[in-house]
């Protein structure tokens, strides 16, 4: 078996903010917003990334699509590094890895028709010969997000938010790219539209072979359209898996408790929920040890001291925490 | 006597191309202790059936017509001045957003105290002691020096805790909890509803939820009704509504949305189940069902007559042409 080289991988990628700088231009106080996250992604592969406001999500998809640059570790796409990619070929990137944002409100340009909209990138990156290529590709991508054809003419604010969100995905389509970052893409939307947008995600990645990075706090959605989850909390990446070994087997009591949460539409017998006492700590001071101890049941000294690393626990599936659980979460005194 | 009772609500806003029909013919009760979910898309008229019964919309621009009676008393005949003695004293209203809905310049123990004052006529000293007494009531920890904090020294959780303890100060009978928990992470959606059970418990306040998660519906509201296009579509008991939903559209929403373990099913479907086309647009008249365009079972029955909103079983009504042929199959 040869090995695949992965489309993106992430090697303790880390993003600092720093805040308030005092009198000489120094930071006095550091948002710690993603820390030492190390992922990859393959070749029509979904990889989504699911956490609570504040744990980091969204700071990976901005610096994986250079909107922000790293402050640590480095990224690497289809095996070449990208995170130190300037001029010329930092563009050629940017036609290779596009991203997808929530509002599609606010996403696209309100003074451009949907023709300009899509024929930029495609002028952009040099991408069409003629007006006539213009034309063909645009009419390519309007059919393949599901708009008709007659809809270049028209302007955002013309379209409801469903369609307007196919616009923003027909856009990042248009060169053709390796990976699309779909950050919290169809959370603003209403539940029928939100399963037409997904269904169409889906139907795009097996034509195309692309690959997606599916930020999104919805477990469900998640659930059903990703082929690999990664768990964040507070900047870390606390749990990493095939889907069904998080979702039928997660290990971390974070994601334990993230998924008992999730108020599920049935009226039948429901599980008992974990319920995790407090908020998520602040980022300007992370807790010491595992981030997690401060609201964590099981949490021991240990935990407050020392950080634990992702470890293999079979298959893809890795999790950062000293301990193991059964299969009902029972702690096995069991440290590593 | 129901605490609530709504009949035959219609709410029309004055737009530049006609009335924009947001809230058409809704009508239903509510008993004392009872959660009824409101539950429908965006433009459904959830929210507007809310601002309705609170009679906060612009009064040159929106026009309500129909009986909401609370209490005994008909709000929509009530003057201006009665209307403020039973906002926030009889019914209290939450709303999705606690950072836009809290004053940002005044401390969050003013803003309790406020309502006390005004309706208890409580003193300052009272108010306080009341106030403090209210955080300790949502899980505020430390709430001696909470109360003089200001709303954005909060995290999203204890802004929303702080709107439950400011709704709740004066004991209404009937809480109105708009998206309450939408703009807040799982696991603090999970304390908050957890919370606001727990109250009514103690309280006794009949809810009314507005809400787009059908997940929330099925963990709190004893009864739900569903909204379509302005138009009630369906209104059952919360177990009947998930077991033996009636109306296409309803049906529809609950093929819709992504379940939680899928991918532990082997049988689960591996696209979702879409509803084609939009919502119509609240500015043209439905002379017929407004789901007709969406429908499966559409017939041209559908098309021209708006099919009455009727019982079918003793707690399950449902608008449809066509509910026979559901209760048959």
């Amino acid at each position: 078996m040869t090995m695949e080289t992965p489309v993106l991988e992430l090697r303790n990628l880390q993003k600092h903010y720093f805040l308030r700088p005092d009198f000489w231009g120094r930071p006095t106080a550091t948002v710690h917003a993603m820390d030492d996250v190390s992922l990859s992604l393959k070749r029509g592969e979904t990889l989504s990334i699911v956490g609570e406001s504040g744990c980091g999500k969204s700071t990976l998809g901005k610096t994986i699509v250079r909107l922000q640059d790293p402050t640590g570790g480095e990224f690497l796409l289809n095996g070449e590094r990208a995170d130190t990619l300037q001029g010329a070929a930092l563009k050629a990137f940017r036609a290779r890895v596009q991203i997808v944002f929530q509002d599609p409100f606010s996403s696209l340009n309100p003074r451009m028709s949907v023709r300009e909209t899509l024929a930029e990138p495609l002028v952009n990156f040099g991408l069409a010969a003629s007006r006539a290529d213009i034309d063909a590709k645009i009419a390519t991508l309007l059919d393949m997000v599901g708009l008709p054809r007659d809809a270049t003419n028209r302007y955002p604010h013309q379209f409801s938010g469903g369609q307007r969100q196919r616009i923003a995905i027909a856009r990042a389509l248009a060169p053709n790219p390796d990976v699309i970052v779909c950050d919290e893409a169809v959370s603003a939307l209403d539940v029928s539209v939100k399963a037409q947008i997904v269904n169409l995600l889906g139907d795009i990645q097996k034509e195309t072979g692309l690959a997606l990075i599916f930020i999104s706090h919805d477990l469900a959605i998640v659930e059903h359209l990703t082929h690999r989850v990664a768990v964040m909390y507070l900047g870390h990446v606390v749990e990493e898996g095939a889907r069904r070994e998080i979702f039928g087997a997660a290990a971390h009591p974070y994601t334990r408790a993230l998924i008992s949460a999730v108020p599920n539409p049935t009226v039948e017998e429901k599980k008992p929920r974990i319920l995790l006492k407090g908020d998520v700590p602040s980022p300007l001071a992370p807790p010491s040890g595992c981030r997690f101890h401060t609201r964590c049941a099981f949490a021991t000294d240990r935990c407050r001291a020392e950080v634990p690393r992702l470890r293999k626990i079979g298959g893809d599936h890795a999790v950062a925490c000293h301990y193991d659980f059964s299969a009902d979460g029972v702690l096995i005194q069991h440290a590593h | 006597m129901p605490i609530l009772n709504v009949s035959e609500l219609r709410t029309h806003f004055r737009g530049e191309r006609g009335p924009v029909r947001a809230v058409e013919n809704v009508s239903f009760t509510l008993e004392s202790g009872e959660t009824i979910a409101i539950v429908g898309e965006s433009g459904s008229g959830k929210s507007v059936t809310s601002l309705s019964i609170m009679r906060l919309l612009a009064g040159g621009r929106a026009r309500s017509s129909g009986r909401i009676e609370f209490l005994g008393r008909d709000i929509l005949s009530l003057g201006e001045a009665e209307m403020r003695k039973i906002r926030g004293n009889e019914i209290g209203m939450i709303f999705q957003e606690p950072m836009t809905s809290l004053n940002p310049v005044l401390t969050i123990g003013r803003q309790i105290a406020e309502t006390l004052i005004l309706h208890q006529h409580l003193s300052r000293a009272q108010a306080r002691a009341r106030a403090i007494e209210m955080l300790r009531l949502v899980d505020i920890p430390a709430a001696e020096q909470r109360i003089d904090e200001y709303p954005h020294q909060l995290s999203g959780g204890m802004r929303q805790r702080v709107m439950i303890a400011m709704a709740l100060a004066c004991e209404p009978k009937l809480l109105i909890a708009d998206e309450p928990t939408t703009a807040l992470d799982v696991t603090i959606q999970a304390q908050v509803l957890e919370l606001m059970a727990d109250l009514q418990k103690r309280t006794g306040t009949a809810i009314i939820l507005i809400t787009h998660d059908l997940g929330v519906v099925a963990d709190v509201a004893d009864r739900v009704i569903v909204m379509y296009a302005g138009r009630t579509v369906e209104e059952a008991t919360t177990k009947d509504l998930f077991l033996h939903p009636l109306h296409p559209y309803t049906r529809g929403l609950l093929a819709t949305i992504a379940k939680l373990g899928s991918s532990l099913d082997d049988n689960a479907a591996s696209r979702l189940t879409e509803i084609p086309g939009q919502v119509p647009s609240l500015h043209e008249s439905i002379p017929g069902c407004a789901f007709a365009s969406r429908c499966p079972l559409v017939t041209d029955l559908c098309r021209h007559t708006a099919p009455s909103f009727e019982a079918v079983e003793p707690d399950h009504k449902v608008a449809c042409h066509h509910v026979e042929r559901r209760l048959q199959a």
